[in-house]
């Protein structure tokens, strides 16, 4: 771990003020920052401690959740209202780590965790993501965990949150605060897609940080799930993942909303599937002509082509259990 | 008969071993902080944490995690450093009264808050009931995860995911044994859960 000096404002202001400085970065929950530091991925000279801040709260209404971007990842699953009406991001939040990360762990934390790539992970490779312009190892190399949507010539890292493709599917808004004040963006234009310079990850800019998501509620948010498919039963990322919400009126599916993560370069969603499903009949057969497209677009490398039939098994699946 | 002690034991070798990597390190460029920084060097902050209802106060470097600050500057040895990255469990200690892992915790971002550590379950002599469970039921082999299982399954059995043997493997999923104690790990909670 490099050097680096700690500061901890008392307040959003002196927060924003602290991360002027050059080569700042903020650090929340930490579980995935203190790791970077750690493994020399990410060589902060200034950290600054978001922990005295506030930015915890949860709040939940008939018409929206707003979940602080301090709050702790638990916490925001055992909120009863959060509970009751937005079922698939708690589902999201339990199948998330271990119980002592969801502890440690924060909302805004959560978005901003970097890519699980061994390639990336591991300074002794190259990769652009860490050192643009150095190659990728994982298009010609171990990539049976890489992504088969949204990736470039230069980077097919998944995007590992599981918190971001519930949110993804229900339409989240993404507050962010600099210090030129504040903005709200839709979560599909908060994620960047790797392209040519896949460090960027992300629409912040220097110094900004996530201060809050808010969700609206809907019949669909209520009757929302989150499957998640890996290759062990829990404490593990997700091989591929798909949140749905369903709005239906008399067997008769009104709005649906789909989201599929570890198969996306970022998370992805899945508008077509959306299409085929609207005005159709809670069945099965409708279901199956839905999931049959659900990879569409997508491009394998070596070892992951067997994503693109397991997304559309989870979307299948996770159909079924959300019309159950 | 002169009486060894396990800790004494490994003290000795830990120390002996701990040298030999000092010298075998000399050309490594960054190399792990988990002594106290002299007062005064630069970077270092003066801190108190508060541990087992104890104040201690300390002289940290910014890197120092709150498991280097307990085993290597305060000598709370019982919480262990497994894997150092969060994936193990080892490490678990409570913080105001939640679950959480001491590597993934800076020493000075946990002013204020109260730290407990395996050694704080009890006063006295008398084991916790979840320690008392596990010794009954055998839940360990060689015993390194078993601080950390013990701190996560007291604070399972609080947040109260005993309702069937899945769902306390689910909520333990966070400590590793590669011994493979599970199954008795599952038993003495159960059996800890039932009676409290």
């Amino acid at each position: 771990m490099q050097a680096f000096h700690l500061s901890q404002p008392n307040s959003l202001d002196a927060a924003l003020a602290a991360a002027r400085s050059h080569g700042a970065k903020f650090i929340a929950g930490g579980t995935d920052l203190m790791q970077l530091l750690k493994d020399n991925i990410e060589v902060p000279t200034e950290l600054v401690d978001l922990e005295r801040v506030g930015l915890s709260s949860i709040q939940a209404d008939a018409s929206e959740l707003r979940l602080g971007a301090m709050a702790r990842m638990s916490d925001a699953a055992v909120h009863p209202d959060v509970r009751a009406g937005w079922p698939a991001i708690v589902q999201a939040l339990e199948a998330s780590a271990s119980p002592q990360v969801r502890n440690m762990g924060t909302i805004g934390g959560n978005l901003l965790q970097r890519t699980r790539c061994g390639y990336f992970r591991d300074t002794g490779f190259a990769c652009n993501k860490r050192e643009p312009g150095s190659g990728c190892p994982a298009i010609a190399g171990e990539n049976r965990l890489m992504a088969i949507l949204g990736g470039s010539d230069h980077c097919i890292a998944t995007h590992p949150s599981d918190l971001a493709v519930a949110l993804t599917a229900l339409d989240a808004m993404v507050t962010l605060h600099g210090i030129n004040g504040e903005r709200r963006v839709p979560i599909a234009d908060f994620y960047r897609l790797p392209a040519d310079t896949p460090h960027i990850e992300t629409i912040l800019q220097p110094g900004e940080m996530i201060t809050a998501v808010t969700v609206r509620a809907s019949g669909a948010a209520r009757n929302s799930h989150y499957l998640k498919l890996r290759d062990r039963a829990s404490f593990e990322f997700a091989l591929v993942s798909v949140a749905v919400g369903l709005d239906q009126r008399d067997g008769v599916i009104e709005h649906a909303l789909l989201a599929a993560g570890g198969v996306g370069t970022r998370p992805w969603r899945l508008p077509q599937v959306e299409a085929a499903l609207r005005g159709k009949a809670l069945e099965d057969a409708v279901f199956g002509d839905a999931s049959s497209i659900a990879a569409g677009g997508a491009s394998p490398a070596q070892q992951n082509g067997f994503k693109r039939i397991l997304l559309q098994r989870a979307v299948f699946r996770a159909l079924q259990m959300a019309s159950a | 008969m002169p009486s060894v002690t396990r800790r004494v034991l490994l003290g000795t070798t830990v120390s002996s071993l701990a040298m030999g990597s000092v010298e075998g390190r000399a050309d490594d460029t960054t190399p792990t902080i988990s002594a106290a920084p002299a007062p005064g060097s630069p970077g270092a902050m003066d801190i108190a944490l508060q541990i087992n209802g104890n104040q201690v106060p300390l002289v940290v470097d910014p890197r120092t995690t709150l498991l280097d600050a307990l085993r290597e500057q305060i000598g709370l040895t019982g919480t262990k450093k497994g894997c150092d990255r969060g994936s193990c469990g080892a490490c678990t200690v409570h913080i105001d009264g939640r679950r959480v892992l001491s590597c993934l915790t800076l020493a000075a971002r946990v002013q204020g808050k109260a730290i407990t550590t395996i050694e704080g379950l009890t006063s006295g002599d008398v084991l916790h009931p979840v320690q008392a469970a596990f010794l009954h039921h055998d839940g360990y082999q060689c015993g390194y995860c078993t601080p950390g299982q013990i701190m996560s399954a007291v604070a399972l059995i609080k947040e109260g995911h005993t309702r069937s043997d899945a769902e306390i493997r689910e909520w333990m999923s966070g400590n590793i044994c590669r011994c493979g104690a599970y199954p008795n790990i599952v038993a003495a909670i159960r059996d800890a859960a039932q009676r409290s």
